[in-house]
């Protein structure tokens, strides 16, 4: 299968293989009106099988959200046709309005203002906590 | 502006500044009784709560200070909408500290990032009570004389407990200690407290749901009431409600040192009888607790220069 290479834009690239959709829903790139292609179990030398997201633009992109899905994955900027940046994102430190909190009591539940804040609380877990009630983040 | 939401917002000196301070406030009480001249705290109560905030109340009177108080959510601005961080704005206005306790977890930390005062968590929800931890340091070093090398025992609802998480957190940081778990099945203490606090350090602990097989191994015995209002569900809060009680016959098979401690109210859980026991300390418990709370309250006040 062949995907046209993109000349000013992003590559999600190294994703592990059935992350890709998550890390879709969670960039918001549903809601994107630039093109994305997203490829699934690509054959990869490092990773056996990974996922790739091509965006064809150069959008905003949160690289938290990247960090927190899939630590590993690289983002590659491409500009004129040519690789400009690349970078490999760690975990983020904190998350914010990424997630939610499930935890019916937590005062986020009932103070719909407040910015959903999670912290690491466990970088070999890959565990992340709410601020303010330090509820575990749901397993993706 | 600091603030106190837990107990780890606490060093080990501090805690210890603290109890030194409430014991010199034991010692000589009319030494303080000037201290907050002047001075307001508002004690924001958004849940039922008696004895927590007439300790709070009590304690800015002995010091000297003043009162500002608001007590359940349907008498306050709550009860029209308003969210924790404007009525922390708002109450900054009046006084110079706040003493809040919300249903909701995580509220005195919105309270304390949104307040220009100190505030300090009063209780937030199943969460956090750091000042009733505040009162167990104190009254496990009065009783006991240190609070190192000993074996704490925690019995009842070790699950919803928040008083039960915060001793184990605050007392995971000394040496040399042991702790017995002693919960009903449904009500065992949450897996994250004890990766968190016992497992990481290496502390060691047994989990059983017999009370008599182990109350004779231990220094402490700390009693916790199963609450109502933490279940969702009423037939399980009446399934294990009763799961332990502790009675004169039970205190028989306990060392003559025990420390009997309860962060109170209890409802059946400690039989009224073991109260003329002199190993019975929840009494002192509550009255620690308040000179723990005058000491929190003078050394937060001095540090945001308002003493």
């Amino acid at each position: 299968m062949n995907v046209d290479s993109i000349r000013d834009g992003i590559v999600i690239d190294h994703i592990t293989a059935g992350c890709g959709r998550k890390l879709y829903q969670l960039l918001g790139l549903e809601n994107t009106d630039v093109p994305v292609a997203m490829l699934t179990n690509v054959a990869s030398a490092k990773l056996g099988r990974k996922d790739i997201i091509k965006i064809d633009a150069e959008i905003e992109v949160n690289f938290d959200v990247i960090g927190y899905v899939d630590p590993g994955a690289t983002v590659n900027v491409i500009r004129n046709g040519v690789l400009v940046e690349k970078k490999q994102i760690d975990m983020p430190e904190t998350l914010v309005n990424v997630i939610r909190c499930k935890n019916p009591r937590c005062i986020t539940s009932c103070e719909q203002e407040l910015s959903q804040v999670f912290r690491l609380s466990d970088r070999t877990k890959k565990e992340y906590r709410c601020l303010y009630c330090e509820t575990k983040a749901a397993v993706l | 502006m600091r603030s106190v939401i837990d107990v780890p917002d606490l060093s080990l000196q501090e805690l210890q500044q603290l109890m030194d301070t409430a014991e010199d406030i034991i010692a000589r009480p009319a030494a303080y009784s000037e201290c907050c001249r002047g001075k307001k705290l508002a004690t924001l109560f958004f849940e039922p709560s008696t004895r927590t905030r007439l300790s709070f109340e009590a304690a800015m009177y002995e010091l000297g200070g003043n009162v500002l108080s608001v007590t359940g959510a349907g008498t306050s601005s709550a009860a029209k909408g308003e969210s924790v961080a404007d009525t922390a704005k708002t109450v900054s206005c009046y006084a110079d500290i706040i003493a809040m306790r919300h249903p909701k977890e995580g509220a005195a930390l919105v309270a304390a990032r949104n307040a220009s005062v100190p505030v300090i968590n009063a209780g937030d929800g199943g969460h956090c009570h750091p000042t009733q931890t505040l009162a167990d340091l104190l009254t496990i070093r009065r009783e006991k004389g240190r609070l190192d090398g000993l074996t704490v025992g925690l019995c009842g609802d070790l699950k919803f407990g928040r008083t039960v998480h915060s001793l184990i957190t605050a007392m995971s940081r000394y040496e040399g200690l042991r702790f017995v778990l002693i919960s009903p099945e449904e009500l065992k203490l949450p897996s994250y407290v004890k990766n968190d606090c016992l497992k990481r350090k290496n502390i060691p602990y047994i989990q059983t749901t017999d009370l008599e097989q182990v109350i004779g191994d231990l220094d402490i015995l700390y009693m916790t009431r199963v609450q109502r209002e933490r279940f969702f569900n009423e037939e399980d809060y009446l399934r294990l409600k009763d799961s332990y009680i502790l009675t004169p016959e039970k205190m028989k098979k306990g060392r003559a040192d025990l420390c009997v401690m309860h962060p109170l109210p209890r409802v059946n859980e400690i039989s009224v009888a073991v109260d003329e026991d002199p190993r019975a300390c929840y009494f002192k418990q509550v009255l620690n607790g308040k000179y723990m709370r005058m000491a929190l309250i003078l050394m937060l006040l001095k540090e945001a220069g308002r003493l």
